[in-house]
C-alpha cells in the first residue's frame, strides 16, 4: 500500500491501481451516508475531485492521486455507505484505475511513513 | 474578517469535561462547541431518540426581563417587538417568540418565560449581540435587562428524559410541555422548563457555573444517558421540522414565510383584539391576509444523496424556484431529508420538484413537517 497526503491509499491489483481512504480519513469524516462515484471510462487528472464522501453532517471530495482512466467503481458503497466506516482498507474500496507508468507510485508514503504523518 | 482578525474562541465552563468524554471540538457562533462525542453524530442522534441526550447548550444567550413598573405593562412592550401573545402567558409557562425587523423580517427566534415578576428569555449565540441591542434599545424605558454570563446551559433530551432527571430533582414529575420553574437542589437553584430542540420530550435546565459540571457528571453517571454534539443537535431538529437562525430565518425571511403562522395567534392577526402594533407588521399582516411570495417546505431527495444548504431547487420544467435552507441525511428516517423556502405556488404536498446536486438534476418530492413524529409531553 502506498499513501497519499489527502488520507488515500492506494494498492497494486494486476496493471490496476485500487484506491480508497484510510481508517484515520473514515474516523474523521464520521458515518458515511452516501458516496458519489465516478462514471467507469472517466479520464482523470491528479487533483481532480473524483469521489463525494457524504457523511450525516457534511460533504466532502476525494481527489484523484494519479493520473488515469477509471476502469471499475465499487458498486457495494451504493447500498452501503457504511462500509467506508467498517472496514476502509478492505471492502469499501472506491475505484481501479488505469494509470500510464506504476513507477508513479514510487513517490508516495509508505505506510511506516502514513503512520507517522497521522501519529 | 481574516482567521488573524477573529477574537478568540470563549470556553464553556464544562470544556474539560467535553474532551474527557471524546468531544471533538469546533468554533461555532464564537465559542468552541463539542460537534461529536465518540458515538458519533449516528449513534447520538438515534441515542437521544431511544434513551436519553446530555447538550450543552450554555453558548445561548439567557436574558433576564425585570419590568420598572408592572409585568403588563413589559408584556405590552414585549409585544410591539414580538407578534406573539405576551400577555396571555400565565405564570411559569413559556413560548416560543420571534423578535421581527420594521421591515418584517426576524432578527431571531427565542423562547420566552413568564417567572411571576419577570421575563426570562433564551435566544441564540450568534444572536446575542444584535438581540441584547435591540432590547436594550427599545425596551430600556420599561425593563431593566441582563444577559447572563453566570448560569450553564443543559439539554436534556428523549423519551427516559423525565425518568433519569426525577432521581436528581424529584420535584419535575408534575411539568408538561412548556411549563418552566425554579427548583431547589443540592446543585442550587435550577431553572428548568419542559422544552428542547428535538422533537422529544426532555428538559432545558439552567444551573449556576460553579455546579454545572458536579451534576452534568451526576447525569452522565447514569447508563441511560449520553453526551451529544452540535452535528445530533442539528440533525435531530431538521427530523423535527424545527427552524434554525440563519437558515430557515434571517433578517430577510418573514415568519409567514418560515411557516411560522401558529406561533402568531388570532388576537394579533387581522382583526384580533391586538391586531398588529408590532415591528414588520405591515408585511406580516399582508402576508396573513393574502399570502407570503415564498414559503418554507420539507423536501424529501430521491435516492441516498443528502441536498445540503445552499441547493438550488428547479422546477420540472426548469425555472429556478428557490433554494434549500438545510439539508443532511435523517439518521432516524435512513435518508436524506432538507428543509427550502421555494415560491409559494409550490406548496403542495407531494409535488414532485428538482435539486442540483453537483450539476445532476435530482428528483425532490415537498413533504410536510416535522419529517419524524414529535414525542412531546402534552396535557391531556
Amino acid at each position: 500500500m502506498k499513501y497519499t497526503q489527502d488520507h488515500e491509499w492506494m494498492r497494486v491489483e494486476g496493471d490496476l491501481v485500487v484506491v480508497g481512504i484510510t481508517e484515520h480519513a473514515a474516523t474523521q469524516l464520521g458515518d458515511v451516508v452516501f458516496v458519489d462515484l465516478p462514471e467507469t471510462g472517466t479520464e482523470v487528472i491528479t487533483g481532480q475531485e473524483v469521489v463525494v464522501i457524504e457523511s450525516v453532517k457534511a460533504a466532502s471530495d476525494i481527489l484523484a492521486p494519479l493520473d488515469g482512466t477509471i476502469v471499475e467503481i465499487n458498486a457495494d458503497l451504493a447500498d452501503n455507505p457504511g462500509l467506508v466506516n467498517e472496514d476502509p482498507d478492505g471492502r469499501a474500496w472506491f475505484f481501479k484505475m488505469n494509470i500510464k507508468d506504476m513507477a508513479a507510485l514510487d513517490g508516495f508514503m509508505t505506510s511506516a511513513e502514513y503512520a507517522a504523518l497521522v501519529g | 474578517m481574516s482567521e488573524l482578525a477573529m477574537p478568540p474562541l470563549a470556553k464553556l465552563v464544562l470544556e474539560d469535561l467535553h474532551i474527557e468524554f471524546g468531544a471533538r471540538l469546533v468554533p461555532f457562533a464564537g465559542y468552541n462547541m463539542p460537534v461529536q462525542y465518540n458515538m458519533g453524530v449516528m449513534a447520538e442522534h438515534l441515542h437521544c431518540r431511544t434513551a436519553v441526550g446530555f447538550f450543552d447548550v450554555s453558548h445561548m444567550g439567557q436574558v433576564l426581563l425585570y419590568p420598572k413598573n408592572s409585568m403588563i405593562d413589559l408584556g405590552l412592550a414585549l409585544e410591539r417587538l414580538m407578534p406573539v401573545d405576551v400577555l396571555g402567558l400565565a405564570p411559569w409557562r413559556q413560548r416560543y417568540g420571534l423578535l421581527t425587523t420594521c421591515s418584517g423580517g426576524l432578527l431571531d427566534d427565542l423562547m420566552f418565560a413568564n417567572r411571576g415578576d419577570h421575563f426570562l428569555m433564551v435566544v441564540n449565540a450568534s444572536r446575542k449581540t444584535e438581540d441584547m441591542a435591540h432590547l436594550i434599545a427599545e425596551l430600556s424605558n420599561v425593563a431593566h435587562i441582563a444577559l447572563l454570563n453566570d448560569r450553564a446551559l443543559f439539554a436534556l433530551q428523549g423519551p427516559l428524559a423525565a425518568h433519569v432527571l426525577l432521581r436528581l430533582i424529584p420535584d419535575i414529575g408534575c411539568m408538561h410541555f412548556m411549563d418552566c420553574g425554579i427548583f431547589q437542589s443540592c446543585f442550587g437553584a435550577m431553572w428548568i422548563s419542559r422544552s428542547g430542540y428535538t422533537g422529544e420530550d426532555g428538559f432545558e435546565i439552567s444551573i449556576v457555573n460553579n455546579t454545572a459540571q458536579d451534576f452534568a457528571r451526576a447525569l452522565l453517571a447514569m447508563p441511560e444517558v449520553a453526551p451529544i454534539g452540535l452535528g445530533a443537535r442539528d440533525s435531530l431538529r431538521l427530523e423535527a421540522g424545527l427552524c434554525l437562525y440563519g437558515h430557515e430565518i434571517d433578517l430577510a425571511t418573514s415568519p409567514i414565510e418560515a411557516g411560522l403562522i401558529w406561533a402568531i395567534p388570532k388576537s394579533r392577526r387581522p382583526s384580533g383584539e391586538r391586531a398588529g402594533g408590532f415591528l414588520g407588521d405591515t408585511r406580516i399582516l399582508q402576508e396573513i391576509a393574502a399570502g407570503p411570495a415564498r414559503k418554507r417546505v420539507g423536501l424529501r431527495p430521491q435516492g441516498r444523496a443528502p441536498m445540503r444548504d445552499g441547493t438550488m431547487l428547479y422546477s420540472l420544467d426548469g425555472a429556478k424556484v428557490g433554494s434549500i435552507t438545510s439539508g443532511g441525511f435523517g439518521p432516524s428516517l435512513q435518508a436524506p431529508i432538507a428543509m427550502g423556502l421555494v415560491d409559494a405556488h409550490l406548496n403542495t404536498l407531494g409535488m414532485e420538484i428538482l435539486g442540483d446536486v453537483r450539476g445532476k438534476k435530482v428528483p425532490v418530492q415537498i413533504c410536510s413537517f416535522p419529517f419524524y413524529p414529535t414525542n412531546y409531553l402534552k396535557r391531556s
